[in-house]
């Protein structure tokens, strides 16, 4: 148990939990996404709205929900414990510190880049969990996301948030597996190169949505089937 | 060439500490940066002020001693050199440069350009050994070493454990020195009797000194005068995870010695 402790509490065990719940999410990102793209599907929202209905019911996914809240806390928790230390760690700051010459921006910002997408998830949280769950008479999941999504100013939200994910993503995805002792000269040039696909290719996934549904798709069924907005 | 300093001086660690500029008008491209630090030494001197207060010792990148942030930039701002192998033609007349102290709480000015880095001795001293039977001298070349593992433990052997890593890194980390001595001992034979020890003594000796976490920035490597890879950092951890899950039986097998 000393040992659990000291490893909980030592700089190196706090990253290797960042990193292990990191991963999580980020395997959680993809399933969301393939889910989500569902939402393309020309059926008039079908299939969507029987993947978000077994997503809502289904025993398994909601135990794996609790895990996805834990995971989130963790990362977070440790996160913010990280950032706050290393702070410490330099009472007096540098007068010129030319840190751009040598880091990318998005190692730099994971403190900005992950906060975004914290407020990012409350608001998303809010309008799909909050809207679906917490609802009385609750439209078709299809029918709210086309209505949020009829929104330019939210659709532009969600675009710019998941650019900050995906630098997130840049800097995170590589780091989990250096944070995990995985990265060596031999598998660094592949774990860079899956890096690149899921940075970029995750967040594009999700951003295709919110474009599609704000510019081709028609609004009036949408607030139809929502009973008029 | 004429060259502005912007330099940090601090009487003592007690003291609170302030930037003073001083002109050198008669620099010489040809000349280190250490030098030209010493030509205007000389001039304070002749002027009846205090010098400024640097380390260095061999001026050769070996030693580790030297270190300043010049311009931002631990060690300066060129690749793979040691701020003794710094010279004056990376700069252009007229510039105007800053020159700093490493800035971390775990190394405390003790004057001017000058910090205590015993923190680094004391990670040392933690685990940073080998265990070694008294008697005659080995045979050189008794143990055999694969090659590949022989160059990557030297790679690591490198360091001159001069914190140019802690001092460049956003986060005030040692990861990149405790990396390359844990690395160096631990893919060697003669490092496996501590090697679980080792790692964790000398990861919790770094964080009680209040280096900061790692946060994967990659700043060390791009500033190591020694170009130690952050592989072995990934190493590190890797150790460190080995180390917490074999530990237990470890201890039940030393009979509870
Ligand atoms: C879907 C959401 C998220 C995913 C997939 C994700 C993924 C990751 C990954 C893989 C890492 C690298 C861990 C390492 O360095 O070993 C990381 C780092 C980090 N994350 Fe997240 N993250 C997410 C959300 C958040 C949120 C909401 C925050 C809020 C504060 C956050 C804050 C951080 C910070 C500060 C770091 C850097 C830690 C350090 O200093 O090394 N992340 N993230
Ligand atoms: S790892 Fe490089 S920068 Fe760090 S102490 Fe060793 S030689 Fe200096
Ligand atoms: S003075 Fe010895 S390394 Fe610079």
């Amino acid at each position: 148990m000393n040992q659990l402790t000291a490893f909980v509490q030592s700089s190196v065990g706090k990253k290797i939990f960042m990193s292990l719940t990191g991963l999580f999410l980020c395997s959680f990102l993809l399933v969301h996404l393939v889910g989500n793209l569902t939402l393309l599907k020309n059926d008039g929202g079908a299939a969507f709205d029987a993947y978000s209905h077994f997503m809502s019911t289904n025993g398994a996914i909601r135990v794996l929900e609790v895990g996805l809240v834990l995971g989130f806390l963790v990362h977070i928790c440790a996160g913010l414990l990280v950032w706050w230390q290393n702070r410490q760690a330099r009472p007096t700051k540098y007068e010129t510190y030319r840190l751009k010459d040598t880091t990318p921006w998005a190692s730099r910002n994971t403190i900005v880049t992950g906060s975004i997408v914290l407020i990012f998830l409350v608001v998303h949280l809010q309008t799909f969990v909050g809207g679906l769950r917490f609802t009385e008479n609750p439209p078709s999941a299809y029918a709210l996301v086309a209505s949020a999504f009829s929104s330019g100013w939210y659709s532009a939200f969600y675009v710019v948030a998941l650019v900050l994910l995906g630098y997130h993503l840049r800097h995170g995805f590589q780091a989990a597996f250096q944070t995990l002792g995985l990265r060596n000269k031999r598998y660094g040039g592949l774990l860079d190169a899956i890096g690149v696909l899921f940075w970029l290719i995750v967040p594009i996934g999700f951003a295709i949505l919110p474009v599609y549904f704000y510019f081709f798709h028609n609004v009036s069924d949408a607030t139809m089937a929502l009973g008029g907005i | 060439m004429k060259i502005t300093l912007n330099v940090w001086r601090q009487q003592n660690a007690q003291s609170s500490g302030r930037f003073e500029t001083y002109v050198a008008s008669n620099v010489s491209e040809h000349m280190s940066f250490l030098e030209m630090l010493d030509v205007v030494n000389t001039d304070l001197v002749k002027a009846g002020k205090e010098p400024i207060a640097f380390d260095h010792d061999c001026r050769e990148g070996v030693c580790g001693s030297c270190g300043i942030v010049i311009g931002g930039r631990a060690h300066g701002p060129n690749r793979a050199i040691a701020t003794c192998q710094l010279h004056m033609r990376t700069f252009r007349d007229g510039d105007t440069i800053t020159l700093e102290p490493w800035r971390a709480k775990a190394f405390p000015v003790i004057k001017d350009l000058m910090v205590d880095r015993t923190a680094m001795d004391r990670i040392m001293q933690a685990g940073g050994y080998v265990s070694v039977k008294t008697g005659g001298v080995p045979d050189g070349n008794a143990i055999p070493i694969p090659k590949h593992v022989a160059d990557e433990a030297m790679d690591a052997a490198a360091c001159i454990g001069c914190g140019a890593c802690v001092a460049a890194c956003p986060n005030g980390s040692a990861m990149l020195f405790v990396a390359a001595k844990v690395s160096q001992l631990a893919l060697l034979p003669q490092g496996q009797v501590e090697r679980t020890e080792r790692v964790l003594k000398m990861v919790k000796q770094m964080d009680d000194e209040g280096f900061g976490n790692c946060s994967n920035n990659y700043a060390c490597e791009a500033e190591c005068p020694k170009e130690v890879s952050v592989t072995h950092i990934a190493r590190l951890n890797r150790e460190y995870l080995r180390a917490n899950l074999v530990k237990e039986e470890q201890k039940e097998s030393a009979g509870g010695a």
